[in-house]
């Protein structure tokens, strides 16, 4: 057995317990941006190679604009607020209302909108009107009970906003591009991202804001 | 024995039938009453079991140009071994240099060791009712079927694996497409609903473990016995993402996620799903 001088035994110590603080550095911590950067090249390389065109949906569905990109990359951690506000003022730009500034339409068509779960799917056909599925997150008109809880209920939302032109503009821009108000939401920009035109988007704020409609009953 | 179990599935799918189609009226409570009695029904025999037979009979038999069977294949327990296999994949697999799931793995075997092209092998991946049934979802209902009551058990220690598990989270939160959808959008939250379904949260091993160790599973509604490798495809479908390759290192990266999330809870598949 060799005999080790107290110092040498000091300083492997020393890196032996570098070496464990590393180790343990780099499971307790989150990895470096660095890290999660080279990561996401990775799978976004890996996706490209998985996945084939097909019907409606094209190798372009894959790519991210900047709201998207920002909110996968915050998606496991808390946003910061400088993002939360970059995204909603980006957004709220990009509102496009009306040229004619009729912001409602037909609740009764919006109703069908609401309903209609198809769309933008490669199985869908791209010929037939898009719907938009409101129901599939929301609660609106009661007499619909199949509706889903990812979003809050929208049951008597003009009635309790109150029946006024701001009601009547949040609805059209939140519908349009819901980023605007509510970073990272995980409710689809109807009107930016072209899934509903523009006579749909009326006809889906009058089911919001209309008094006659069911959902203000 | 079909015959009795489908007059049970028959009975079972007209009462959850009808309780969907009365519509906006059928109280929460109703439903969950049909599919109660619904599951009382298949209790003594999932469908699914119609394919694990179909599955564990085509196991043993010389196959393809090469006349092999799938005793030669390696699941990772050593050639031909099913017992408790499916509870440890995906692994990674040094002879096709490859981190793979069940499903790619059959693959593998069948153009590497029977002598098929991968385009036949992969034909019909899913099948397309009873005129069109798929030997690959028969296979893996065999597979998982013996590994029914193991401890899921995959291993992130072989850095390839582990890669595959960190990417395979990263794309559950990817956003993009027309809906800004992520996996995440459906399934990272405790308690959501989409209409009338349930959303389990991925992100938590109760809920990953819930999820995971129920597929593949019988699906009622179509009347087929689906693996995972659909799972994943119809929920991009729903992402409008475009079309997941079968088999692809996507795929499989998400399954090792999901999969190893599972671990510690007992593997009770194939399942049966509304
Ligand atoms: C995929 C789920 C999803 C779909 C589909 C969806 N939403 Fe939402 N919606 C949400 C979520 C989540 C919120 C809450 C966060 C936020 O404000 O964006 C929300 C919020 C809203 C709000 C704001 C409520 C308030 O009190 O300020 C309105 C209005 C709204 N949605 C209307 C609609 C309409 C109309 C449709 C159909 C055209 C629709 N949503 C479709 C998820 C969805
Ligand atoms: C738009 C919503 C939506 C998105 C996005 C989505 N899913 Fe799903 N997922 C569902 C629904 C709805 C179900 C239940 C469906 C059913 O019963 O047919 C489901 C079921 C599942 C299940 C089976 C759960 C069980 O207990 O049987 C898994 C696993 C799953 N999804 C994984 C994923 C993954 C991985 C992604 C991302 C690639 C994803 N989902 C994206 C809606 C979604």
């Amino acid at each position: 057995m060799t005999t080790r001088s107290p110092v040498t035994t000091l300083v492997r110590g020393a890196v032996a317990g570098l070496a464990i603080a590393a180790a343990l550095y780099g499971c307790a911590s989150a990895p470096t941006a660095q890290d999660d950067a080279a990561l996401t090249a990775r799978t976004i390389a890996m996706m490209k190679a998985s996945f084939r065109p097909k019907g409606q949906a094209g190798m372009d569905r894959l790519d991210q604009d900047e709201t998207q990109r920002l909110c996968s990359q915050y998606a496991e951690g808390k946003l910061p607020e400088s993002v939360v506000k970059k995204i909603e003022q980006e957004n709220l730009a990009a509102v496009k209302y009306p040229a004619d500034g009729t912001l409602v339409g037909d609740w009764k068509a919006g109703e069908k909108v609401a309903e209609l779960g198809r769309g933008m799917q490669f199985s869908d056909d791209p010929k037939k009107p898009n719907g938009a599925n409101c129901y599939a997150c929301h609660q609106l008109s009661p007499k619909q009970e199949a509706y889903g809880t990812i979003g809050p209920s929208l049951y008597q939302f003009g009635k309790k906003r109150g029946y006024t032109d701001q009601t009547r503009t949040y609805a059209w821009a939140k519908v349009y591009d819901a980023e605007a108000f509510s970073a990272c939401t995980n409710m689809p920009r109807f009107g930016q991202h072209h899934i509903l035109t523009e006579q749909q988007i009326r006809d889906v704020v009058a089911l919001l804001v209309d008094p006659a409609s069911p959902v203000n009953q | 024995m079909p015959s009795i179990r489908s007059l049970r599935l028959i009975t079972g799918a007209v009462a959850i039938g009808a309780a969907l189609l009365a519509g906006p009226v059928v109280a929460q409570t109703t439903l969950e009453n049909a599919s109660a009695k619904y599951r009382q029904d298949l209790a003594e025999g999932n469908p699914a079991d119609l394919w694990v037979a179909r599955g564990q009979e085509m196991w043993t038999q010389p196959r393809g140009p090469k006349k092999v069977s799938f005793e030669s294949c390696d699941l990772g327990q050593g050639p031909g071994v099913v017992k408790g296999a499916y509870a440890t994949l995906p692994r990674y697999f040094p002879d096709a240099g490859r981190v793979m799931d069940l499903e790619t793995r059959l693959v593998w075997c069948m153009v590497n060791q029977q002598g098929y092209t991968h385009a036949e092998a992969t034909k019909l991946t899913f099948g397309n009712g009873s005129r069109h049934r798929s030997d690959l979802e028969a296979l893996t209902a065999y597979v998982a079927k013996e590994s029914d009551g193991v401890k899921m058990n995959v291993s992130l220690a072989d850095p390839h694996v582990k890669e595959m598990y960190d990417i395979g989270k990263k794309a559950f939160f990817y956003h993009a497409g027309t809906h800004d959808f992520a996996c995440a959008t459906c399934h990272a939250s405790d308690d959501l609903r989409i209409r009338l379904q349930y959303l389990p949260n991925l992100t938590k091993p109760a809920g990953a473990q819930k999820a995971y160790t129920t597929w593949p599973a019988y699906r009622v509604a179509q009347g087929e016995t689906r693996s995972f490798q659909w799972r994943l495809h119809d929920c991009f479908r729903q992402q409008r993402f475009p079309d997941l390759i079968y088999g692809s290192d996507l795929s499989i990266a998400l399954t090792t996620y999901l999969a190893a999330s599972a671990n510690g809870a007992v593997y009770v598949g194939p399942g049966i799903k509304l």
